[in-house]
């Protein structure tokens, strides 16, 4: 191993002339947390909706939503990504596509990642949250029909209180894979953490201190969505059940 | 765990001082291929025409036959005939940390010897020059650099394409919206489906792009070049006896008139990419001056 480490490679000035390369990192940062969490906000909501849906007896409401958590739950992400990017311009009415294609680039390649990301991520938690409300027994359901509730009723207040209780961890599972994923938003530009940190090994000559941080900063903001959703697992949970 | 802490500083500290160390007295790489018998090379996959895969999947390039002669050169100096060949691809992202870890012995592709890599390993003489040029569609209004006030431009992000187009879009004040990408192929499909006005890069490069794509007559190649760069082959850093031995057979080449051969093999005759296409770029004068005049200088 011949590698020279420079540590201070962090507080030297880019390049490119955007400031130093701390700050980049920051940009990054800045780009990873906002992509994610409004994703994850999107997801949630329109992951429950599908969750629900497929939960529902009524065929019209659960098929479209089977389908939908087939299609974007069984590609990957970065074939996804792509087509939202490269190929939907294309099929779109052409004055469409071409205000799509002449918006301000870095405004373009984040939606693009929002929808593609938050479209992928409720796939998967609309899984997770349909077999949260299978989990929570049927006597429950039962019992909500028994005290004359009727069905979005007992949903409201029966099934889903308790089928969002079972299922934090694997939510928790869920909520730190889109600060994860999100790093697929650099294959169309976007220059998010992983992407600055890439950039940063490029120009400086020094990726592995750049990747160095980068893993730190994931870490971190990893460990503060486990802090966070620890506290709200904790909070509401309810004492003497599923083992608490 | 007290002692844990206490041990965490001293281990960085230790493993701080031990590593340049390591590096002053690590083997050079001749002695290297003599002790295990075999000579990494670094290849690239679609490097176009510097060091690719050819319509046969063979590997192929101007810059992978000075490989080739390198490696023939080494067998002699190390005086094992047996001495293998070993190819490993690499990527732009992973030629510098493969040749500082010495996982590579020897580099040569489209390279670029800036002062940055030289914190991480040597270049050889300089085999190449190229400049930083725009594609833009055959119809296009742009025809230079102050043609671009307003437009989207696309660069691969990382390049020095994407660090001087920064620098004239501020020195000029064009307004430019800065389109990055992840590679040369996204870079090419952004400009593709219209999505930028132009994109930025080494001027062989879009050559090559544009005799890959499926209609050439669609593009052209303008702009003044903004800043020549050298290509050289990478090798790992303070190895003067390996480096001398490449210098050698990079300047041989030149003096003997075989890289002007080698100039016209890939740049004005077809070669086997897409069942033979003509890159069809007579040699410019900095290349024949860099031929006459061999140097390893940073440009």
């Amino acid at each position: 191993m011949q590698y020279s480490w420079d540590f201070l490679i962090y507080f030297k000035p880019s390049l490119t002339g955007e400031g130093y390369y701390w700050e980049l990192i920051l940009q990054g940062l800045g780009r990873t947390v906002l992509l994610s969490l409004l994703s994850w906000v999107l997801a949630l909501s329109l992951g429950t909706a599908l969750g629900i849906a497929r939960t529902l007896p009524v065929r019209w409401l659960s098929l479209p939503a089977a389908v939908f958590v087939h299609c974007f739950r069984n590609t990957p992400l970065l074939v996804q990504v792509f087509l939202w990017f490269y190929v939907v311009p294309e099929l779109l009415p052409s004055e469409w596509g071409t205000a799509i294609k002449r918006m301000d680039p870095t405004l373009g390649q984040f939606l693009t990642v929002l929808i593609a990301l938050s479209l992928y991520t409720a796939a998967k938690a609309a899984e997770v949250i349909r077999s949260g409300i299978q989990a929570v027994s049927t006597g429950q359901k039962q019992a909500a029909s028994a005290l004359g509730l009727s069905g979005s009723r007992s949903y409201r207040y029966v099934i889903l209180p308790q089928a969002f209780r079972i299922i934090m961890p694997p939510l928790t599972s869920d909520f730190l894979n889109v600060f994860k994923n999100s790093s697929v938003a650099l294959t169309i530009g976007f220059m998010e953490l992983t992407g600055q940190t890439r950039q940063i090994g490029d120009f400086s000559s020094q990726p592995f201190e750049a990747y160095i941080a980068a893993t730190v900063i994931y870490t971190l903001v990893t460990f503060s969505v486990i802090w966070f959703m620890r506290r709200i697992e904790k909070s509401t949970r309810i004492p003497g059940y599923w083992g608490a | 765990m007290k002692r844990l802490w206490t041990f965490i500083p001293a281990a960085v500290i230790a493993f701080s001082m031990t590593a340049p160390a390591q590096a002053q007295d690590g083997a050079t790489t001749l002695k290297k291929v003599e002790q295990t018998g075999t000579f990494t090379v670094g290849t690239r996959a679609a490097s176009i025409p510097f060091n690719y895969l050819d319509d046969n999947n063979e590997q192929s390039g101007f810059a992978w036959e000075i490989t080739q002669r390198v490696a023939d050169k080494v067998k002699e100096a190390v005086k094992r005939e047996d001495v293998q060949v070993r190819p490993m691809e690499v990527t732009p992202q992973t030629r510098i940390p493969l040749v500082a870890n010495q996982t590579v012995d020897l580099e040569c592709s489209s390279t670029t010897h800036n002062r940055e890599r030289e914190n991480q390993v040597s270049f050889s003489t300089s085999f190449f020059i190229v400049g930083t040029r725009m594609l833009v569609p055959a119809n296009s209004s742009i025809k230079n650099w102050g043609d671009l006030a307003g437009k989207n431009v696309v660069v691969s992000a990382g390049t020095t394409a994407e660090r001087l187009l920064r620098k004239l879009n501020d020195d000029r004040k064009l307004n430019v919206s800065i389109v990055l990408s992840k590679d040369i192929d996204n870079t090419f499909m952004t400009v593709d489906t219209g999505r930028a006005d132009a994109a930025m890069m080494d001027d062989m490069v879009l050559y090559s792009l544009i005799a890959r794509s499926p209609d050439p007559k669609k593009w052209n190649v303008v702009g003044d070049v903004l800043q020549p760069e050298a290509y050289a082959c990478m090798l790992r850093k303070g190895d003067t006896e390996f480096k001398e031995l490449v210098d050698g057979v990079i300047t041989g080449m030149m003096s003997a008139g075989q890289m002007t051969k080698l100039y016209n093999k890939y740049f004005t005759s077809p070669i086997k990419v897409r069942g033979g296409f003509n890159i069809n770029a007579p040699m410019s004068p900095v290349i024949q001056d860099l031929f006459a005049n061999p140097n390893d200088k940073v440009l």
